[in-house]
């Protein structure tokens, strides 16, 4: 199981990561997406044991429960990933909106100065 | 005392509700938030007497005894950084206040400051490795929003690479706290100090590389500083010297208290040496190749930030020391010289150096600000820069590391190049036709950040001492520690 799981977390790692180097916006968004599954999935990896559901009630030995800690960790990295998501959808479209394309642009200060040195040589 | 530490943190986030609550009413919104952080500023300093005198501070949140509760620490450094950051963040609200007036996007503006003054608070006085993440996240959401103010299509560009930059960080700093609990089953850094001793060495260098990796990406270190340059110019001037003077600053200040306090060591740390000085040359030569006061003055916090890193690389308590007195002296310096530009703005509308002249003539008060300002950046006598910089080469000469020193020396004349490019370009020669002319509330603040920065060099002595009290905490991690895990 928690070689599946490695195995998962490495797959999206992988893709995100090559999503994340295209021009396209909405690629780079899914990739950071996806990036950050893998990233919440390994914390999941990180306790130590998995057992039964970590709810202490009667009858329930403290001893066989999962580590609820990482499950608490991941819960607000969800939630702070799937804000910051929404706020890059809403940048991108912004983006599209007023320059018609979804690609990511050069940065026109660097741009001029690679030109500069360029005439200057 | 310790209920200072949860206020200084909530406080912030209950005004941040309370201006939505108060709706458009601007004076109502000004008023709370001036009153929230400078009730800020004050607590800062109250915090920095009460922990220089008696020792770190601790608050375990929800009585849960650490390491399984929240704990919330401040010692002298967190105390000090807090301190600078909060008297910043008056005065740059002041500013804006001054400068944004009465426009459209004013009303949510002091939402989103207050969350990033309880982003920033949350980052510094957090004593466990999640909770950091989450005062980082904070700390950026506000950030992402407030660089985005006026959604023009270059801010949407700029900004779009530092969300995607910061997103990527996140997700590392996520791999990174899953590591760290899946070695030692803890994220309380207290805890984390004494049970990294127990684990495999080469595990620990592991997590100390990518915790280098995670905060060097936040604090802009070589070659993790591409996206800085990038994006800071292009917000708000007032936006642009908070982030300038804070952000960065955080990222550094963590990575001072990790590699202190998780992996203590004696000798100087090669390779943080390398990457300060990489920093440092890489930042300069950038920052002489531009063309926009505000473009300049990002290069130049990449360059300031491998100063400190130098201070931290030495691992030595004088070299520390030095650190601490250098962010000190960088926040106030740099976000008075972002206040600066902002000035010039106003008079001469945005754009590079080309569209500038002739200021000293037409106002002769804007060039008194910035001079002090520029010189202390690059570590003129007698100003903050001189004093802080010259501990720093102190300490490398006597640890015998020559080159590092060399480099420092070197990159303090570029910056003093650079500096004079701005001053010939916009206070001397021909004098150009404004477009306007600076609110005298806008001119007034830069003059109190500059009082400040003055008043660092003036009050030298005492500081240095203060930042070598510092630095002795933290080059002790047993201090921490046992604030934190003993009697709490």
């Amino acid at each position: 199981m928690t070689l599946i799981s490695l195995l998962v977390v490495s797959l999206l790692f992988g893709v995100g990561t090559f999503l994340l180097l295209q021009r396209s916006l909405a690629k780079v968004i899914i990739g950071l997406a996806l990036l950050s599954h893998g990233a919440n999935l390994f914390i999941l990896l990180s306790s130590s044991r998995i057992g039964a559901p970590p709810v202490l009630s009667e009858g329930v030995d403290p001893g066989t429960v999962s580590d609820p800690l990482p499950q608490a960790m991941v819960l607000t990295a969800i939630v702070i990933t799937f804000g910051v998501t929404a706020f890059l959808l809403g940048l991108a479209l912004r983006s599209y909106l007023l320059t018609g394309s979804d690609e990511v642009e050069d940065d026109l200060e660097d741009r001029r100065i690679a030109a500069s040195g360029e005439t200057s040589t | 005392m310790s209920w200072l530490l949860p206020a200084l943190v909530t406080a912030p986030l209950l005004g941040a509700a309370l201006t939505l609550v108060v709706g458009r009413r601007l004076v109502a919104q000004r008023l709370i938030t001036l009153g929230i952080v400078g009730g800020t500023a004050v607590g800062a300093a109250v915090l920095l007497f009460h922990v220089d005198d008696l020792g770190p501070l601790t608050a375990q949140m929800g009585g849960w005894p650490a390491p399984f509760g929240i704990t919330l620490i401040a010692d002298r450094f967190s105390a000090i950084v807090l301190t600078v950051s909060a008297l910043m963040l008056v005065a740059v609200l002041v500013y804006a206040m001054a400068q944004l007036g009465r426009d459209a996007i004013d009303w949510w503006f002091h939402t989103k400051y207050l969350t990033l003054t309880a982003g920033v608070t949350l980052s510094l006085l957090t004593g466990d490795l999640f909770n950091l993440f989450v005062g980082f996240e904070v700390m950026l959401v506000s950030s992402y929003v407030l660089l985005t103010v006026r959604s023009t299509e270059r801010e949407i560009r700029s900004t779009m690479t530092y969300v995607v930059i910061n997103l990527l960080a996140s997700a590392l700093f996520l791999v990174m706290v899953a590591y760290t609990y899946g070695i030692t089953a803890t994220v309380n850094l207290a805890d984390l100090s004494l049970r990294l001793a127990e684990v495999d060495p080469a595990a620990a260098r592991t997590l100390s590389l990518l915790m280098l990796v995670v905060f060097g990406i936040k604090a802009a270190l070589f070659p993790l500083f591409m996206w800085l340059p990038d994006s800071y110019p292009t917000a708000p001037t007032p936006v642009t010297a908070i982030f300038a003077g804070l952000l960065t600053k955080v990222g550094v200040f963590v990575i001072i208290r990790t590699q202190t306090l998780l992996f203590p060591s004696d000798e100087p740390s090669g390779l943080l040496l390398f990457v300060a000085g990489a920093t440092m040359f890489v930042g300069v030569l950038g920052a002489i190749a531009q063309n926009d006061v505000k473009r300049i003055l990002s290069f130049h916090i990449v360059s300031q930030i491998g100063y400190m890193i130098m201070g931290l690389g030495m691992l030595s308590v004088a070299g520390i020391a030095a650190a601490v007195l250098y962010i000190t002296h960088h926040i106030i310096v740099k976000t008075g010289l972002f206040l600066v530009a902002g000035v010039v703005e106003a008079e001469y509308g945005e754009g590079g150096l080309d569209r500038t002249g002739g200021l000293l003539h037409r106002r002769p008060v804007v060039a008194a600000l910035f001079l002090p300002l520029a010189l202390s950046l690059a570590g003129i006598p007698p100003f903050s820069g001189f004093v802080a910089k010259l501990a720093l080469v102190q300490e490398g000469l006597a640890l015998g590391r020559g080159a590092i020193v060399a480099v420092s020396l070197a990159v303090s004349v570029l910056t003093l190049f650079s500096m004079t490019k701005i001053w010939g370009a916009t206070f001397w020669g021909e004098e150009r036709e404004g477009a306007g002319t600076a609110k005298p509330m806008q001119v007034a603040t830069t003059g109190a950040v500059l009082v400040l920065s003055l008043a660092v060099a003036a009050a030298a002595g005492p500081l240095s001492e203060l930042s070598l009290r510092a630095a002795a905490e933290l080059k002790d991690p047993a201090v921490y520690v046992a604030a934190v895990l003993g009697g709490g």
